[in-house]
């Protein structure tokens, strides 16, 4: 059994929490406790059906106000596979969470309402999903029922959508009916569209191929901790030298040639180390210890790839940054720090190139800051060279956090452009 | 880590496999980045898991931070036993905090009633604690499917000097970004296991072969009946006349204080049968076992709030 990660994206009004809720509560997910609080807060309130949507309201103040103030994870498994739901809220002034729940996720799912069709916001968040490189994307239009689950409805919204996103570099796409309330298509086909062919959702997501979606090729193994056990009694351990992280990319092998960064200098795999005893090979996402050949001096932040397949070296990064502050904005000449893999450097604001609105995607090249929820190009100087790859190629070398140097907030997120 | 042996030629990942990397680069992350980490262990299950998790992330090192167990002095005896045979078998430090003396010291005062409990106290006894050893980080073993206040907090989970968390006012978690940048005086709860479900807890301990405290498995106990739960028949439990004792064979699902945890009736005496019984349940961990819970609908989120596990 793997995982699946994936995000929703649609406010309240397109049904996203009955979709989940639905999901959850159809494949079992949902336990008897949870249920009687749910139909108990939907009989108090007089409503009709029982809401479904209460099952992912969590804080107290998100059930007064009746709105999602966070991103918040679900959980559910079937016998095929577990997932792990990122569900934001689709409000403008969440760009933010959306970004944030995408950032980690192999699918997302955007919701439509079917009466409506395509709005503003359903662009938006089409765009933010490719913006964060979300593999596959699924275009739920919901509130079939509504429209007497009319086929025309749903191919008219398909052909808009279609032809918006060829304009945005939309990895896979597929397109479901159905009717998150009623639980048309979501765990089941439903018997009241006989013209769709396609898959239920739940259908769809258990069996998406995921496995290839991670970057198998480029070596890439930022240093994370140097495992040194110093145990004078014993001496296998007296000179054990571990280098220990997260594979970010690739398939590392014993006895594979390496390059270290910022050193330049090549050695060989010696051993890949776990707990549970040496492996023959390494891809990501495990957990290792490498322990090589020669005595190099490598520390945290350091980076082991291919001799002849290296990430850019540089200072200067060019990159899209969504701004995640309403405290400070971002400004050309601002200072920051930079996290980036394992490194953490300080940076400055060289230029910023324009401010994209990611409703129309127009660029705005006269902008002179980005304010809270707003995503421009821009060119940082680091203090440090940085060993990054184009975010489009790999989400960990390609991705880095901006943090506040004054007040420890992180204040934006950025995807690297090719490096100049 | 073991390779699926789904698919070998595919480079697939199980899930335990997954969640276990994810966690093991949350501990190093920390190890790396904090001065004066801890990690919080009850011998309970989800500790249990994370202790081993630690124990892999610096191996054939020691784990590189002490332990810390809150105690509230009304723990099962057969916890407390285990836990001190662990923390020797592993040789790393333990730190006893103790709600006893924050109550002796006149920190904190003893609840009345019936239902009283050393519960929220614990907060208290923790937050003095991480001040007092000047701890930077404290690893918790907080899942998010646990409870929905928990659904939304982050895997480092930011306190500012009084230890309270602010559910609005988060710093967002990017990829596997982690911001550990805190001023003297604040610190961060870490979560490694924020993406493990109970299941997946129970698979990983059967996996490992972790040895877990008897009481997880069917015993004969006394107990009684107190609001639909079976809580032990103990000093601490103010038994009133009007809840009659009875022998019966139990287990328990979660590892709290012997006040307000409630065990389940079963017969599953091995790790395949009590995964058995988890798999086939439809109530909650929390919403069966947990007094402390049940307060009001918002009772975990208040209590995270003023700085809880």
């Amino acid at each position: 059994m793997d995982i699946l990660r994936l995000a929703t994206a649609g406010s309240v009004d397109d049904g996203k929490s009955t979709l989940i809720g639905r999901l959850l509560y159809d494949s079992k997910s949902i336990f008897e406790d949870q249920m009687e609080a749910v139909e108990r807060t939907s009989r108090d309130r007089g409503e009709e059906y029982t809401n479904l949507a209460l099952l992912t309201d969590g804080l107290r103040a998100e059930r007064e106000q009746g709105i999602t103030i966070d991103v918040a994870y679900r959980y559910f498994a079937t016998p095929k596979r577990k997932f792990i739901i990122a569900d934001t809220p689709g409000h403008i002034q969440y760009t933010r969470n959306m970004v944030t729940g995408a950032s980690t996720a192999d699918l997302a799912i955007i919701l439509i309402d079917a009466r409506k069709g395509l709005l503003e916001q359903s662009r938006r968040h089409a765009f933010l999903t490719t913006l964060l490189r979300v593999p596959h994307l699924v275009l739920a239009v919901n509130k079939m029922d509504l429209v007497d689950y009319d086929q025309g409805v749903f191919e008219r919204i398909k052909e808009e959508f279609t032809a918006f996103a060829a304009k945005l570099s939309v990895g896979d796409l597929t397109f479901i009916p159905v009717s998150a309330l009623h639980g048309d298509n979501v765990v089941d086909r439903s018997a009241n569209m006989p013209w769709y062919d396609g898959p239920s959702l739940l259908h769809h997501l258990e069996n998406l191929h995921i496995a290839s979606d991670r970057n198998l090729i480029d070596v890439r193994f930022p240093v994370q901790y140097v495992i040194r056990p110093h145990k004078s009694t014993d001496p296998e351990l007296h000179d054990y030298r571990g280098y220990a992280g997260q594979v970010a990319g690739g398939v590392l092998k014993p006895r594979d040639e390496v390059m270290h960064l910022p050193s330049g200098l090549t050695t060989r795999i010696k051993r890949i180390d776990t707990a549970d005893g040496p492996v023959d090979e390494a891809y990501a996402p495990m957990s290792v210890t490498l322990l090589l050949e020669d005595d190099i001096d490598i520390s945290r932040g350091d980076m082991i790839c291919r001799p002849h397949n290296r990430p850019q070296v540089t200072q200067d990064i060019d990159a899209m940054v969504c701004w995640m502050s309403d405290e400070r904005t971002l400004t050309p000449r601002g200072k920051l720090i930079i996290k980036h893999t394992t490194r953490t450097a300080r940076t400055m604001v060289k230029d910023l190139h324009y401010r994209l609105d990611v409703n129309t995607l127009h660029r705005h090249e006269d902008a002179d800051r980005l304010e809270l929820n707003e995503i421009g190009r821009v060119t940082l100087r680091v203090t440090q060279p940085l060993f990054a790859d184009d975010y489009r190629r790999n989400r960990s070398t390609g991705g880095f956090i901006l943090i506040d140097e004054a007040t420890n907030a992180t204040v934006g997120a950025g995807m690297i452009m090719e490096s100049r | 880590m073991q390779r699926s042996t789904a698919d070998a030629c595919d480079y697939r990942t199980s899930q335990l496999d997954v969640l276990e990397a994810e966690s093991i680069h949350i501990i190093r992350e920390v190890a790396a980045e904090f001065e004066r980490p801890v990690l919080l262990f009850s011998g309970g299950k989800d500790s249990i898991v994370m202790v081993r998790l630690a124990e892999k992330a610096f191996w054939p090192g020691r784990i590189p931070f002490p332990v810390m167990h809150v105690d509230t002095g009304h723990n099962f005896p057969e916890v407390i036993e285990y836990r001190d045979r662990r923390v020797s078998e592993i040789g790393v430090r333990l730190v006893v905090a103790s709600v006893q003396e924050s109550i002796d010291k006149g920190r904190v005062v003893e609840e009345t009633g019936r239902r009283a409990s050393r519960n929220r106290l614990q907060t208290t006894t923790l937050l003095d604690a991480i001040e007092e050893n000047r701890y930077d980080a404290a690893f918790g073993g907080a899942r998010r499917d646990e409870e929905k206040a928990r659904a939304k907090e982050r895997v480092f989970s930011f306190r500012d000097d009084f230890g309270q968390w602010d559910p609005k006012s988060q710093r967002p978690e990017l990829w596997s970004l982690y911001n550990t940048r805190i001023r003297q005086g604040e610190h961060i709860r870490v979560f490694p296991l924020s993406n493990w479900t109970e299941l997946d807890i129970w698979d990983y301990l059967k996996r490992e072969k972790l040895e877990i405290p008897s009481i997880y498995f069917a015993h004969s106990r006394t107990v009684f009946e107190r609001d639909g739960m079976l809580l032990a028949d103990s000093p601490y439990s103010n038994r009133g006349e009007d809840e009659p004792a009875f022998e019966t064979m139990v287990r328990y699902r979660t590892v709290g204080d012997m006040s307000c945890t409630g065990a389940v009736e079963s017969t599953a005496v091995t790790l395949d049968e009590v995964i058995g019984e988890i798999a086939a349940t439809r109530v909650t961990e929390r919403g069966q076992t947990r007094a402390d819970d049940r307060t009001s609908e918002a009772a975990m989120e208040d209590r995270k709030r003023e700085g809880y596990f």
